[in-house]
């Protein structure tokens, strides 16, 4: 369970198992892990303790707010009738990522990422085109909304590969490789999970770390030879 | 290639449709169907036409999520493959290819080429379940399962629940998706304390939905993206039959509402 009561974080978005290694077999370890094993005493048992009666109501202020928020972006996201599809949007931003934070990724390369997603961003509010309306099914604006998320979530997702100056796992930092080409962890620096905080569109998400702390196995370097 | 599309078109359940004619841009052969609907999605928008509405999710054939009838085949062409594998060096250069939604009265069309498939969900909760203790996991092996009836309740795991068997069934029938859920839980130990009651409850619930019965075409099994044996239809008869059979002569407690 996460911090939120009732939220669970399970299969391939847990990364309890692995840390930052998320090639292909380990996401889908962590799937079949969790659920075979995990998922269905986990969320049972929390489903078993709670009162149906209790259940919050869409009339509290969180769900209100929720809406209002979610209404105000489906609004914009149909007023601003440029003339490029979401589509076009979606590609160009994976485009960006994939030269910028790939799985080795560096510095310059991060920081260029790191200029060009809040233009494109900017552009994405000023030119997309998302047809029909917000009362029936509408894929494109579905898909929009998803886009406008993925905005913001590449921004962070470089912003933390470049604050997370060492290599580990998938976080493959050029800059940072021993003589086999492995990858050169600091964990004097870096033996913490980056738990990063919104603040609210348009400025810098604040950074929490959470130590990781090892009681019975420790870290060690990684090795597959 | 090119390829000019017939798509059936149509706003909600409640307004008529009909077909549409588009023609594609040059598209790459070994693009998916679903890739081809895409970019002739991008083409409508940017013309500031409504693009096809189309359900899809994973894309690779194991969420059951897409549809479309092609040229009048639930899930196109090939034996054994749902739409979304389905690729266009399949067609031929300058074919002409009808799209339309899954057809059935239990399934109306929410709009264009997607259809409301919550009847199978129904279907679902009235049985499509087991119960397990909750809290701390139980020990893994603890309870053996006999090899033939974990192969075959495999099989019928296989099911993806996307609703081709009714569409492609004259009589508009769900007893391949039935048949495949049913014998999934009821092969397994797991799904023994249930089974008479999961059997009952998920034919009536399939029978109120309006699915028409089986006249054993088996158009069914032949358009099934993951190819469920028509055979788990017998099993379910076989089931059901008992399970009406045995619960005619099964007292039951005076005190078994009042437990519940
Ligand atoms: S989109 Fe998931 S099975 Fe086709």
């Amino acid at each position: 369970m996460s911090n939120v009561p009732g939220l669970y974080v399970l299969g391939e978005a847990n990364f309890s198992d692995h840390g930052a290694n998320r090639l292909g077999a380990s996401a889908l370890m962590q799937g079949l892990a969790d659920g075979y094993f995990v998922l269905p005493n986990t969320i049972g048992d929390y489903l078993a303790t709670q009162k149906p009666a209790a259940r919050p109501k869409t009339d509290a202020f969180e769900f209100q707010q929720a809406e209002n928020n979610v209404r105000g972006i489906v609004t914009r996201l149909l007023g601003v009738k440029g003339k490029q599809p979401v589509s076009h949007f979606h590609k160009r931003l994976g485009k960006i990522l994939w030269n910028g934070c790939g799985m080795a990724r560096n510095a310059v390369g991060l920081r260029k990422a790191l200029a060009e997603i809040p233009a494109l961003r900017e552009e994405y509010w000023q030119n997309v085109n998302v047809p029909g309306d917000g009362g029936t099914l509408n894929q494109s604006l579905e898909r929009a909304g998803r886009v406008a998320d993925f905005l913001e979530l590449a921004e962070l997702l470089c912003l933390d590969a470049l604050e997370r100056d060492e290599s580990c796992g998938c976080h493959f930092r050029e800059e940072h490789v021993d003589a086999e080409g492995e990858c050169l962890r600091n964990d004097e620096q870096f033996a913490h999970a980056a738990a990063w905080e919104y603040q609210g569109e348009g400025r810098a998400p604040l950074l929490n770390k959470e130590p990781l702390v090892y009681e019975t196995v420790h870290m060690a370097k990684r090795n597959y030879k | 290639m090119k390829v000019k599309l017939k798509v059936w078109r149509q706003k909600d359940a409640n307004t008529p449709g009909g077909f549409n004619e588009y023609e594609t841009p040059d598209v790459n052969p070994n693009m998916s169907f679903l890739e081809m609907l895409d970019v002739v999605n991008d083409e409508l928008t940017v013309k500031g036409e409504e693009p096809i509405a189309f359900d899809h999710d994973c894309r690779e054939g194991i969420c059951g999520t897409c549809s479309l009838v092609i040229n009048g085949k639930p899930h196109g062409p090939h034996r054994g493959v749902a739409t979304c594998q389905t690729y266009l060096r399949s067609f031929h250069d300058g074919d002409v290819i009808t799209v339309e939604p899954f057809r059935a009265k239990p399934f109306p069309v929410i709009k264009d080429l997607v259809v409301n498939r919550k009847a199978f969900d129904r279907i679902m909760q009235a049985g499509g379940f087991i119960s397990v203790r909750t809290g701390s996991g139980c020990d893994a092996n603890a309870i053996p399962v006999p090899k033939e009836a974990a192969e075959l309740a495999m099989d019928a795991a296989a099911c993806i629940g996307c609703g081709a068997c009714v569409a492609a069934c004259k009589n508009g029938s769900a007893m391949l998706f039935v048949g495949a859920k049913v014998s999934q839980f009821g092969l397994l130990p797991q799904g023994q304390p249930e089974r008479e009651q999961r059997v009952l409850a998920m034919v009536k619930q399939m029978d109120a939905e309006g699915f028409g019965n089986c006249t054993n075409y088996y158009e069914c099994s032949a358009v099934c993206p993951k190819l469920i044996s028509h055979e788990f239809i017998a099993r379910m008869n076989r089931d059901y039959l008992k399970a009406v059979l045995r619960t005619a002569f099964t007292p039951t407690s005076t005190n078994a509402s009042a437990a519940g």
